[in-house]
């Protein structure tokens, strides 16, 4: 099987890391950072250079939120389900999102333009629901908004 | 001496060693804690909450499966608040537990559905939370339904520590948690060995055998076929516990119970094990007196350790016995010459194996070495718990069968043939056969209690013409890392081999202890269904492979010599390195 090859960096950093406590988080962080995301054949490689088994690789990697296992979109949509944002009717826009995306929360679309992330309080309740994308943020959203807001993404392209 | 620990537990005072837990404490003095994710062969996960006890004065509840005993404790096992909370457990988790208990294959033999019988649950007192998690089936051993898991954690610990495989694992985390093989792939292309060991201890139906129950009943229906059956050692002493007995050897019902079931022809894989020991002994024999290969030697007869060998210890080929397993071993002489001598057409034989093993049914097609005669050796693999259901089936009444006797010419067989069930077995009847073959002498005492047990790894030294041999035994493919990096290790540095021949058995116990054999084993079911088979082995007047007159016979008459061109074409075959994981 061929495999992509871990950057020099990230070898220099797992023979730093090699047998030492916590060294599989570490690593992860990194190849997350350089990535977005971490690359499964990355954690095969990980797996063969520090003895780890994929399944505990897999383990750590889907337990915490902060890893992703797919590619991150170009523009990462940030739909909050903090309580306020929820009574006002969070759940009707992530619908209305995921319609007109054809994704679902955690994933990217296909064109790789967009990633869905639900997330918990983006510390601006008074404008719920809130949507944030990269790092402009939608307050008040109505769901027969979210087309023209996604649509001024996909035109720029 | 461990420090005595004094306290009550439903008023009754006990004395018991420090660090017993509650659960075991309370097993002492008759009571019955309700359990789930506990299983005797492990240490305690504490995930379900089941096992749950109160100490008085306290309103905490504490898991009594990973709690020890401590001074002057005063617990409470049963009260109204205690059976209210295990129900309400119960409840939530049959809350994302599919319906389907009457179409599932652990239907009357599921530990969730006896719970929930006992705690007397009518209704869905929660709204169910499905998950949508498809069915696995890629293996052909062991099917994973993940819908069904109830997160326990038991094939996880089964899989990762016992087994050392690593090819199942947790991905996700809360509500979103599910069982998946390594890295979230089939199971086929993870490390997976097919041992079956987690579908012998999940308590409910996440893991099941794939179930050749229906290929079977179409072969036995079909007029053109010729329909044959072969029964391995171990499932001799476990079918029993099916109908309401333990530690029984059932040989001469099942020859009669397979006959009703309608096979033209009823063998038994303990002959091939004869035949497996008169090339693998010829083997050791060739390897210790001329050195044309290396030692140590080590055993094949376990399908699950040759793909965990081929997989993570490819440089362990070159000492591998190039043996098949007894079963094909019997399928392929079935298929040759016994077709010859009876002139039946081999395209025609439906070939059966009842096997405590779900690995087996991934061997039939492992390789083309497997159909070497040009017929597939084995058609169909039934595991001991397929069987009791095909008996159910036919409506055949277990208990008052008579006895009956094996079909020649590939049925009687020497002692030394049905302890292979059982850890220690292969190379105790070995050493009893290559024993003759190095000195031409017979063993007085042909018992060499040193390799038998059930001690993880056993290392013993024997003496053969003077030559101290050095044996290695190991049974969970957890125990076999300690052994096998010693030979790596000696390899390296070009230092005397450790050992001069190895048995290595995937599941805990040997083939007593097989992924397919009946549900909650425990050590002390293995060493039960063990002793039986040494019964059997004792109660033989012929205890040696080679002194078994079929065995003469059917070198004398068909396959000339061990190692003869024949046998290797017939009877051996290869490995080659495979990836751990395929994607």
């Amino acid at each position: 099987m061929e495999h992509a090859k871990l950057n020099p960096e990230l070898v220099s950093l797992v023979q730093q890391w090699k047998g030492k406590e916590g060294n599989l988080i570490m690593i992860l962080h990194e190849i997350q950072n350089h990535h977005g995301y971490v690359p499964r054949e990355l954690s095969l490689e990980l797996s063969r250079m520090l003895d780890v088994p994929l399944a505990r690789i897999y383990e750590v990697v889907t337990f915490y939120n902060f890893f992703k296992l797919t590619p991150p979109g170009k523009h990462r949509i940030a739909l909050c389900m903090g309580t306020a944002c929820y009574l006002r009717g969070a759940a009707v826009i992530l619908e209305e999102i995921k319609n007109i995306l054809g994704i679902k929360e955690g994933q990217t679309t296909k064109d790789g333009l967009f990633y869905l992330d639900v997330v918990r309080c983006l510390g601006c309740c008074g404008l719920a629901p809130v949507v944030m994308i990269d790092n402009k943020v939608y307050g008040k959203v109505k769901k027969s908004e979210v087309a023209d807001i996604l649509s001024k993404y996909i035109k720029e392209e | 001496m461990a420090k005595i620990i004094k306290a009550k537990i439903n008023g009754i005072l006990l004395r018991v060693e420090e660090g017993t837990t509650i659960l075991e404490a309370a097993k002492r003095v008759q009571i019955k804690i309700p359990t789930l994710c506990k299983h005797p062969d492990l240490p305690p996960s504490a995930s379900c909450g089941i096992c749950i006890v109160k100490n008085r004065g306290s309103h905490k509840m504490l898991r009594s499966c990973c709690t020890p005993l401590d001074e002057g404790m005063d617990i409470v096992t049963h009260d109204p608040e205690i059976v209210e909370i295990r129900r309400t457990v119960i409840e939530l988790i049959l809350s994302n537990h599919p319906n389907d208990c009457l179409k599932c294959a652990r239907n009357n033999q599921c530990e969730l559905q006896e719970l929930t019988a006992d705690f007397g649950i009518k209704e869905e007192s929660f709204p169910q939370f499905l998950r949508d998690l498809p069915i696995d089936t890629s293996t052909r051993a062991v099917d994973l339904d993940p819908k069904k898991c109830i997160l326990c954690g038991r094939c996880v610990h089964v899989c990762q520590e016992l087994q050392d495989v690593w090819a199942l694992s947790f991905l996700e985390r809360g509500m979103k948690t599910r069982i998946s093989p390594a890295g979230d792939i089939q199971l086929a292309d993870s490390p997976c060995v097919k041992c079956g060991q987690c579908s012998a201890h999940c308590p409910t139906g996440a893991f099941v055998e794939q179930d050749h129950t229906a290929q079977a009943w179409k072969g036995l229906q079909d007029p053109d076929k010729y329909c044959v059956v072969q029964i391995a050692p171990a499932v001799r002493v476990s079918i029993g516990e099916a109908f309401g007995y333990t530690g029984k050897n059932f040989t001469k019902k099942l020859y009669a119970l397979l006959r009703r079931l309608g096979f033209h022809a009823v063998f038994d894989t303990s002959f091939a094990a004869d035949v497996t020991i008169m090339e693998e002994a010829s083997e050791f024999e060739e390897r210790l007196l001329h050195g044309n290969r290396p030692l140590p030697l080590i055993t094949s007869c376990c399908p699950s350790w040759v793909d965990f060998m081929e997989k993570f210890y490819p440089d362990m080929i070159e000492h591998f016995s190039s043996c098949k397993s007894p079963h094909e071993i019997l399928g392929v002489l079935s298929k040759t010459y016994y077709a010859e001598k009876n002139k039946i057409d081999p395209s025609k034989i439906f070939m059966v194996s009842i096997m405590p093993c779900t690995s087996k049914k991934y061997e039939i097609t492992r390789n083309d070495e497997m159909s070497a005669s040009g017929f597939q050796d084995i058609d169909a693999v039934l595991c001991t718990r397929e069987l009791v259901r095909m008996i159910k089936q036919a409506g055949i009444d277990f208990d008052s069968l008579p006895d009956e006797e094996c079909d020649s010419i590939l049925g009687e067989y020497a002692g030394a043939g049905v302890i292979f069930g059982s850890t220690g077995g292969v190379m105790e009847a070995a050493l009893r056969t290559a024993h003759y073959f190095v000195t031409g002498r017979e063993l007085k005492n042909v018992k060499f209690e040193s390799v038998r047990g059930l001690k993880g790894v056993k290392e013993t030294e024997i003496e053969i013409d003077g030559k101290k041999l050095r044996i290695a035994i190991a049974h969970g493919l957890g125990n076999v890392e300690y052994i096998l990096n010693k030979v790596r290790d000696a390899k390296l540095n070009n230092k005397e081999m450790p050992y001069h021949f190895i048995e290595v058995m995937a599941c805990p116990g040997g083939c007593v202890g097989g992924g397919g054999q009946p549900y909650m084993v425990t050590d002390e079911l293995r060493i039960k269904r063990a002793q039986a088979l040494y019964e059997d082995d004792d109660q033989k007047q012929v205890r040696c492979s080679h002194q078994n007159p079929y065995i003469k016979r059917i070198y004398k008459e068909f396959l000339g010599k061990p190692l003869s061109e024949k046998s290797e074409k017939l009877l051996h075959t290869n490995y080659k390195a495979r990836p751990v994981y395929v994607k």
